[in-house]
């Protein structure tokens, strides 16, 4: 037995072709590029889909423009959800796992096959389940709560799915096997691919939660099971549907150590500290599904409470501790380099005209001041009930999934796209552009569904002017400009993500090679040529002054504080009830 | 680089910056102040959800409604066949929920308890009463029992707020709260 392993070893090592990366010196094994490569452009062609899903919903929830007929909304915006939330965002990170294991090792693939095998099941997956959708009898939304039933495929079409993206993880795994044991790297694996390995990790926990949930679901809507329990449902849903944001936010963290070490050269300021804290992550994420079970029937206060905090927030702790260690880590990187001035010219002179810095800062900052800070005021037991299935939800996690994950991941595209596709970007000038539509776009989006939330507005709801209800109610009228605000900030948002689209799909299509003589300066415009430069001395006592991060943090934290007592104000307000 | 292994082969006994472990300290005390801040506001505060509740068979909870709106009816609302339902102060007050309405209108009376079931026959919804934007989840078989305590006069909506299927927005329903001895 073990000389047909050692040998099937063998062949694969013989069978894997390799080359070289200009830019940065490692070795690009080819059958993992082109799964990359595939991941990739799936992951784009559904973020167009979804993202003109995404504008549909917007204009129709701006009262002056209300497009869509209620059917068809509710149709849209199952499709949205489904689309960029689950198929965009997962394509994408099957491929970052490729990248982060095999290119960032200079390691062969592990079973490159069984990754066509896995493509192939999430694209039919994928599409199946779009198709039950756009059917339009499975008008569930993405969370598809029983006793709401849809159409047997939709649930089969997940399940394809997810058994697609989990093949991928185990490839990652292997692939990390192998190059421990073919000691193509030297050491600890890199920071970049432990915090891929976070999100692996994750990512199996995940994917068994939804086989857990989905399979007997699968069965009860062709009738094989006859009653699905809605809190158990809602429970296991969770365990699959907020572990996986978990899943994005550990690879959109690796993201943004990926880009400043690219970009601006910037290494971690202490391994030690930023290791620790994703496995902060893993220890306690997945305690998340309470978030969504904060005023449901059935549950204690006490499961509520541990839960919802991760155990005493050690899960918030990790982003908090990301949330230094990444603009500290950049701020070492600059000032290293001579931007030494004040406390902020290394923030001034950071490489903004390049789009993956630019959208990594972005990612960074909205992340935390939008999504970090009211998913964890959203998620405090009492405080949930004056915001809960408000549009103060869908508000918050479009910062994190949108602003956060998803902003992350196009201004990376930046580097895959010249480092992978071998391919510039087509039209520097708008792709410098890019990150900044979009950032704002869905930061406005972001803000103004929290504020129309903040006044009750419903979310998921095709009419807030009750037309055609027995018992209308009136929202403030201030209700309907945060809408139209919404809308507008959802036509910035959409013009950002087309352009995104057409500069990645141009680039490779017709953008100019990149060979030897230009491969750096295909990575956009820096601070310093530091990406072949093996720079890789330790942050030491003199890169350990920065005031400008101490600065930010405070910031961040004191908004942190004020916002979140606000909020205790706002519910001492409410009916006393117990 | 973050992209290359540790440079440090033993990265783990590198010692943490001050500045790097003082922000962790800080985080991790403001973690414990917000984990006590909620376990404080289940004794000391006045808005905290009950956990009194029950399995029920969603067909009692309707028949239990009817019964209620039945005894406790003072007219109608407007034409639209709705009764308006006025529970003794302190006492029991029942609304349903299915698709598409919140059913019966109740009528309260200002700084009076009263013990408020919610659950809903058929789909999970959403309780959401507005304009003081209080939500609740409901599902089929589980029934909410929240002591309640209205503080303010006028009148309120309920809407829906968990998508239910397809005439999820026309499912509304409304509370009056009166001044004590008023009203009726």
């Amino acid at each position: 037995m073990s000389t047909v392993a050692t040998e099937s070893d063998y062949i694969g090592k013989l069978a894997a072709k390799f080359r070289t990366c200009p830019a940065t010196g490692l070795k690009v094994d080819l059958a993992a590029e082109r799964l990359i490569k595939a991941n990739a452009v799936a992951a784009v062609v559904f973020l167009a889909i979804g993202g003109t899903f995404g504008l549909l919903v917007a204009l129709t929830r701006w009262p002056a423009v209300h497009l869509l007929s209620s059917d068809m909304f509710y149709l849209v915006l199952t499709a949205h959800g489904l689309d960029v939330l689950l198929l965009w965002i997962i394509f994408f990170e099957m491929a970052i796992l490729y990248f982060a294991s095999a290119v960032i090792l200079s390691s062969r693939i592990a079973a490159p096959r069984w990754g066509w095998v896995g493509f192939a099941l999430m694209v039919v997956g994928g599409l199946m389940t779009n198709v039950a959708v756009l059917q339009g009898d499975s008008s569930v939304m993405f969370t598809s709560y029983v006793p709401l039933k849809a159409q047997p495929h939709f649930y089969l079409g997940l399940i394809l799915f997810a058994v697609g993206a989990l093949i991928g993880c185990f490839i990652f795994l292997g692939t990390l096997v192998i190059a421990k044991e073919e000691k193509t790297y030297e050491g600890s694996i890199p920071l970049v691919t432990f915090g891929a390995l976070t999100a692996c990790i994750i990512a199996v926990f995940t994917i068994a939660s939804g086989a857990i949930i989905l399979v007997p679901t699968f069965l009860w809507s062709v009738g094989y099971i006859a009653n699905i329990d809605t809190l158990t449902y809602k429970l296991v849903w969770w365990a699959m549907g907020h572990s996986s944001q978990q899943i994005n936010v550990s690879a959109h963290v690796a993201v943004w150590y990926l880009i400043a070490a690219v970009t601006v050269g910037a290494k971690p300021l202490s391994e030690k500290v930023s290791r620790t804290a994703f496995l902060l992550y893993i220890f306690f994420l997945q305690l998340a599904s309470a978030h969504h079970l904060l005023v449901e029937p059935g549950l204690s206060s006490e499961w509520k409470i541990v839960n919802t905090s991760y155990m005493m927030y050690l899960a918030v702790l990790g982003s908090m501790i990301h949330g230094m260690t990444v603009p500290g880590s950049i701020e070492a990187a600059q000032r290293k380099s001579g931007y030494t001035r004040g406390v902020f010219e290394w923030l001034r002179k950071a490489p903004w005209g390049n789009p993956a810095f630019a959208g990594m800062f972005l990612s960074l900052v909205m992340f935390g001041f939008l999504g970090g800070i009211t998913g964890v005021i959203l998620g405090t037991e009492q405080l949930n009930i004056i915001m809960h299935n408000t549009l103060y939800v869908p508000g918050h996690f479009h910062a994190t999934v949108v602003t956060g994950t998803t902003l992350a991941f196009m201004a990376v595209t930046y580097l895959v796209v010249p480092l992978i596709f071998q391919r510039q970007i087509i039209w520097p000038k708008l792709a410098r552009l890019q990150p900044y539509l979009f950032g704002f776009g869905a930061a406005g989006i972001s803000l103004f569904m929290m504020g129309a939330g903040t006044l009750g507005v419903a979310r998921r709801h095709w009419d807030i002017s009750f037309a055609d209800a027995l018992l209308p109610y009136g929202y403030p009228p201030m209700a309907s400009l945060m809408m139209g605000l919404n809308g507008l900030s959802a036509i910035l948002a959409a013009t950002g993500g087309a352009l995104y689209v057409l500069i990645t799909v141009g680039s490779i299509l017709f953008g100019k090679k990149v060979d030897e003589t230009n491969a750096v300066a295909s990575l956009g415009p820096m601070p310093k040529k530091v990406v072949r430069e093996a720079v890789t001395k330790y942050g030491n006592a003199g890169t350990w002054h920065l005031p400008g991060t101490y600065v930010l943090v405070g910031i961040f934290f004191t908004t942190f504080i004020l916002y979140y007592f606000v909020n205790w104000k706002y519910l001492s307000e409410l009916w006393p009830m117990q | 680089m973050a992209i290359f292994p540790p440079q440090t082969r033993i990265w783990w006994n590198e010692p943490v910056a001050k500045a790097e472990l003082v922000w962790i300290s800080v985080a991790f005390l403001w973690g414990l102040i917000m984990f006590f801040m909620m376990i404080y506001w289940h004794i000391y505060g006045q808005q905290n959800l009950s956990t009194q509740v029950g399995r029920i068979d969603p067909a009692v909870f309707e028949q239990r409604t009817n019964e209620f709106a039945e005894k406790f009816r003072i007219r109608d609302e407007g034409d639209t066949g709705v009764p308006v339902v006025r529970p003794p102060p302190g006492g029991d007050a029942y609304m349903l929920a299915r698709t598409f309405d919140w059913w019966p209108v109740l009528e309260l009376e200002k700084g009076k308890p009263y013990k408020l079931h919610i659950s809903s026959v058929d789909l999970q919804h959403g309780f959401s009463l507005l304009p003081i934007n209080m939500n609740i989840q409901v599902h089929p078989g589980l029934e909410h029992i929240i002591t309640i305590t209205p503080t303010e006069a006028g009148t309120y909506g309920v809407v829906c707020n968990e998508y239910c299927g397809l005439g999820h927005h026309q499912m509304t329903g409304r509370i009056y709260v009166v001044e004590p001895g008023q009203g009726g």
